[in-house]
């Protein structure tokens, strides 16, 4: 199988082509802060590279989410977009999945965490098995204070990864021994890894409906549900 | 003549829009999914919100481009997309999109300007003669543009502070009408007569320069006064008032301008050239240059619709104007100022 993974949900970016597990060529930069402009250009010279047409793909897999809501859409836009008009497979992994496919030890807990402002937290825990992460504490968006007593409540030792300049003191003091770090290379998103665990999902069954895992709702939206907990919002774009 | 295909996309701001276009002139498709009913919600349009509708529904407008006009992506000659003005992250999803798809088949991307679409949304009415001058009125934006030449747009004049649209919306908001309000406000308008009298910005200076705060503030002191004493205004006749004095000033700024820049064609374009009143009021001041025909966007496509940017997409196409694959979006491009 032949597979383009894209990873665009923070400030790295990722590209990997592959041929099932093997790779033919990968790029991850972390230095830019425009993947509008730069993905296309390194997607088109990695499948070069890799000596392979558009045409030739037979699926895509893009990390859809949690993350920065405009990396998340230039990602999941250029992927579904690919997927619809060559008419191939197309997959979305967890971008904390993605993550956490960095660490190859059977049975390790791994949590990972994004910033989420205001101390709160992207975050998701998994378990390495048979080489794959397995999600053991659902991604979601939520306060840190109340994460971390179910991290520690695992009672287990865990390796912690992401943005986490935030919450590291506090990791520490809670977990005491049970707390691993790694060096912060492996807290990077590798589109290698998501390309490996893209190949092991089943493809989305609707391509036009596919959208990311923010996790979170716009404010507005938010707010609006509120105050109007009943209204249906499943008619509010039409073609006209 | 060979059948030149072009895809376009249009994503500037609560419309997304795939059309596919024959030779700049036939629409073969124009696929609008508009998502006014989710930011009536919030009385105007929220960036974040219209991102999420755009990827929402993304793919669904290319496959029904396509499907509508009957063509396979062997077909196409080029992709054309709207890359600016407009918010960013809105622009964003027509932009990786077009990229894409442009990738995929090897097609060449041609990057439009907005307000250049919202111009050629004329040429569906018959070709652009040069020289021309364009009256742009929309929600964003109210300016004056000199056509010399194909693909060649320079700016005359434009709003100081609030664009036709923008004010139209803000006076509606005091009415008790939802964003968006021109159409409402044109309706009432033609029910009523102007009896306030509201300032109009158009001093004798040469500068084609529009400014529509005056009037607008003019307008919300006077309900507020009428609110405080307990009187009730006629609305028709705040409609009728307020699209007066509009139509005054845009109107007065036009005449000067074509006094100053002789053309063949006058273009009324934007979302506010839809407006009854301004098209009427145009249509009667222009019996005085009987050398200048009038073009006016068809109502259908005075709103954003990538109908219009696959029409000025095939000027770039033939002046061979092409993108790549690093084209990002700019929400602040613009048009350069004549040199004078
Ligand atoms: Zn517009």
């Amino acid at each position: 199988m032949k597979v383009l993974a894209l990873d665009t949900s923070n400030q790295t970016l990722s590209v990997a082509v592959m041929s099932d597990d093997q790779v033919l060529a990968t790029t991850t930069v972390t230095t830019t802060r425009k993947h509008g402009a730069h993905l296309l250009p390194i997607i088109e010279e990695s499948m070069q590279i890799a000596k392979l047409k558009p045409a030739d793909l037979d699926r895509v897999v893009v990390a859809d989410g949690p993350g920065s809501y405009t990396g998340l859409r230039i990602g999941v836009t250029t992927a579904k977009t690919l997927a619809d008009t060559l008419n191939i497979e197309l997959v979305g992994v967890s971008s904390l999945g993605t993550i956490a496919a960095n660490i190859m030890a059977e049975n390790q807990l791994v949590a990972v965490l994004f910033d989420g402002r205001n101390d709160n937290a992207f975050a998701g825990v998994y378990r390495i098995q048979n080489g794959m992460p397995v999600s053991i504490i659902e991604d979601q968006h939520i306060p840190f204070e109340k994460l971390l007593p179910q991290i520690k409540a695992l009672a287990e030792p865990v390796v912690v990864l992401g943005d986490l300049d935030a919450f590291k003191e506090r990791l520490k003091t809670a977990l005491e021994a049970n707390l691993i770090q790694y060096p912060i290379e492996l807290s990077l998103p590798s589109a290698v890894q998501l390309g490996r665990l893209g190949q092991r999902q089943a493809p989305v069954s609707d391509v036009t409906s596919f959208v990311p895992r923010y996790l979170r709702l716009t404010k507005a939206e938010a707010d609006w549900q509120k105050q109007h907990p009943k209204e249906d919002s499943s008619h509010y774009v039409e073609k006209v | 003549m060979e059948r030149n295909l072009i895809l376009a996309f249009e994503s500037s701001c609560d419309e997304t829009s795939v059309a596919v276009i024959e030779n700049g002139e036939k629409i073969l498709s124009n696929i609008v999914a508009t998502q006014i009913k989710s930011h009536q919600r919030f009385g105007g349009v929220v960036p974040e919100v219209a991102s999420r509708h755009h990827i929402e529904q993304i793919t669904d407008c290319i496959d029904l481009a396509m499907s509508e006009a009957k063509v396979n992506y062997e077909d196409l000659s080029a992709v054309a997309v709207t890359y600016g003005p407009g918010l960013v992250g809105a622009l964003l999803i027509g932009v990786t999109a077009a990229k894409t798809v442009a990738y995929a088949h090897d097609l060449p991307l041609i990057p439009v300007n907005h307000m250049a679409g919202h111009i050629y949304a004329a040429r569906y009415v018959k070709p652009i003669e040069f020289p021309a001058l364009a009256l742009l009125v929309s929600g964003g934006h109210t300016e004056l543009v000199y056509l010399a030449g194909p693909g060649q747009f320079e700016i005359i004049g434009e709003t100081r502070d609030d664009a036709a649209g923008e004010a139209y919306d803000k006076i509606g908001r005091v009415l008790g009408i939802n964003y968006p309000a021109g159409p409402e406000v044109d309706r009432l308008a033609h029910l009523g007569k102007d009896t306030f009298s509201f300032p109009r910005a158009m001093d004798d200076s040469q500068s084609f320069d529009f400014s529509f705060s005056g009037l607008k503030s003019a307008f919300i002191n006077t309900v507020h006064h009428a609110d405080q004493i307990g009187e009730t205004l006629k609305r028709e006749d705040l409609a009728a008032s307020f699209q007066q004095a509009v139509v005054d000033v845009l109107a007065d700024k036009t005449m000067r301008a074509l006094d100053a820049y002789p053309v063949k064609q006058l273009i009324l374009a934007g979302g506010v050239a839809a407006n009854h009143g301004l098209r009427e009021r145009l249509d009667s001041e222009l019996t005085a240059f009987s050398d200048v025909e009038f073009l006016k966007a068809p109502l259908k496509l005075c709103g954003d619709n990538a109908a219009m940017i696959g029409a000025a997409a095939y000027v770039s196409y033939q002046l061979k104007q092409f993108g790549d694959m690093s084209l990002n979006a700019d929400p602040s491009l613009e048009f350069d100022w004549i040199a004078s």
